[in-house]
């Protein structure tokens, strides 16, 4: 709706306002006349028509108003574009959808305008979700609205040849939502729930929306293959579990056939880029009855094909922790000791957690504490915290049973 | 269409001990990326190259005069055109041509002074 309004309206704000004005004629003409048949319809209409009736009463303040659309896709005066057809708005969703991560943009208020502007999530909530104050929050939202009016920013989708750049930029941004979602570091759990859904529900608009970019349904089998472990992700405690010990018997099989489908369409699309090579191992994950029945190989050859078109130190230790199931943890080390070196990775706590677990496999109990405490020092995430905790106190206990060395 | 300002940023050092010859390679770049801005279905509207910081005079708020440009970064604020373009994707697809080889450029809308940008 809002998305469809701003096309009209031309500017964020006054489409914002428009969309709250056509909840009040609704809330009284509903009253009266009781709900129409299509009320989403009905309100998106109901907002133009309040956007239209603006534009005409301010057509010369207009002109100072910021633009976001060449006005020439509409023109207020001529009434068939009062009554587009409804198959108008998903392109204009999309619109929104590219303006709000458009390069030019920082990354974290790429996430939270498509937050706000697309998913209509309020600013508080927006705030909650990325753990900062209110005031903060409305401010990165103000200072990037503001950018996308008196930079001119434009309001709509890329053209082929930069298409799967831009395309990319708003994947990321719907993947970060996910992920802040599903990782939930602390925080309100509801909200992050909501997130998932969110990014689930924006996934799926892009697929339909662009079919033919293979990667929008690459990133849509990612969410639905990573999201069916969502109820078996924690204990009932909510301490971390991890997929060793998860009880595949919870995953949710219907979201897991979805996003195996979603997942082989795009794999069959040519050459597949980092989200579908991503979902196809969260696909291997997905389809093996255990840890240990996990076709390993497979996932050390996928994250090889991952790392040719997306080479990152992340992307590497995670490689490295499947060539350990695959050819065994003493394998793996010598890889983790060459990651050790990367200034990137230097906070990651999944390195040294890493290296604990295959310290741990390989019966080195002091080795694996030692590197168990160094990623308890860098986790920020309570539930990884107290997994952690529980994992050096296993260690230190066979540490502790063992006859000293020596 | 609006106008923009291309800012260039580069490491005076890039230049200071430069042949003739590079330094003529530099000049002919900027010559061909005042044509490329037209061709791209853009236009020039303004621009200059500026000597380096060692020459700059700095009046700060009470008037007081000091040597020296008014910040002190490594990479210097050398020059700059004005170009007009359709929003800011083609200002950015322009920018991206402008050569700046020791350091890089900065897009900024120009504002037209009826609004407040601020």
């Amino acid at each position: 709706m809002l998305s469809a309004t701003v096309r009209v309206a031309g500017d964020l704000d006054v489409a914002e306002e428009c969309a709250q004005e056509a909840y009040v004629s609704a809330l009284r003409a509903w009253t009266r006349d009781g709900v129409p048949e299509r009320p989403g319809a009905w309100l998106t209409t109901a907002a133009r028509n309040h956007a239209m009736d603006r534009l005409r009463r301010e057509v010369t303040l207009r002109r100072k108003l910021p633009l976001l659309v060449e006005p020439a896709t509409v023109d207020p005066h001529d009434p068939a574009d009062l009554d587009w057809p409804d198959a108008a708005v998903p392109d204009d969703r999309l619109r929104l959808v590219f303006t709000c991560c458009h390069p030019t943009l920082a990354p974290e208020a790429r996430v939270a305008l498509t937050l706000r502007l697309v998913c209509g999530v309020p600013t508080p909530d927006v705030a909650r979700a990325f753990l900062v104050s209110e005031p903060t929050m409305a401010a990165r939202i103000t200072r990037a609205k503001k950018k996308i009016s008196e930079a001119r920013i434009p309001y709509r989708v890329p053209g082929r040849a930069e298409l799967p750049e831009r395309l990319d930029s708003v994947l990321t941004a719907v993947h970060l939502l996910f992920s802040t979602g599903h990782t939930a570091g602390e925080g309100d759990a509801l909200v992050r729930e909501e997130l998932c859904d969110r990014a689930l529900h924006l996934a799926r608009t892009l697929a339909a929306l662009l079919p033919e970019q293979a990667e929008t349904r690459g990133l849509l089998g990612l969410l639905l293959l990573t999201d069916a472990r969502r109820a078996t992700r924690t204990d009932e405690q909510g301490r971390l579990l991890l997929l060793a010990d998860q009880d595949r018997t919870r995953w949710d099989q219907r979201a897991i056939l979805e996003g195996l489908t979603v997942t082989a369409g795009a794999l069959a699309s040519g050459p597949p880029g980092r989200f579908t090579l991503q979902a196809a191992i969260a696909g291997v994950h997905a389809m093996a009855p255990s840890l240990e029945q996990t076709d390993w190989p497979r996932v050390v050859h996928l994250y090889d094909r991952l790392l040719a078109v997306w080479n990152t130190p992340v992307v590497a230790l995670n490689r490295a922790a499947a060539v350990a199931f695959a050819d065994g943890p003493a394998a793996a080390l010598p890889l983790l000791d060459e990651l050790a070196t990367d200034p990137r990775l230097a906070a990651y706590p999944y390195l040294p957690a890493t290296r604990a677990d295959l310290l741990r496999r390989l019966g080195d109990a002091a080795g694996a504490a030692q590197s168990y405490r160094r990623a308890m020092e860098l986790t920020a995430n309570a539930a990884e915290r107290a997994f952690l905790e529980q994992r050096l106190a296993e260690v230190s206990r066979a540490a502790g049973a063992e006859p000293a060395p020596g | 269409m609006s106008q923009y300002a291309i800012l260039i940023y580069e490491d005076p050092a890039f230049y200071a001990n430069m042949s003739p010859e590079a330094w003529g390679a530099v000049v002919d770049a900027h010559t061909t990326f005042t044509q490329q801005v037209f061709e791209l279905g853009g236009s020039l509207t303004g621009g200059g190259a500026l000597a380096p910081t060692t020459t700059a005079t700095t009046i700060k708020g009470a008037g007081t005069v000091t040597d020296g440009p008014f910040v002190e970064t490594k990479e210097a604020f050398g020059g700059y055109y004005v170009v007009e373009a359709r929003d800011l994707d083609h200002a950015v697809e322009i920018a991206k041509l402008c050569p700046a080889p020791g350091g890089g450029v900065e897009v900024r809308p120009v504002v037209d002074p009826t609004t407040n940008p601020f």
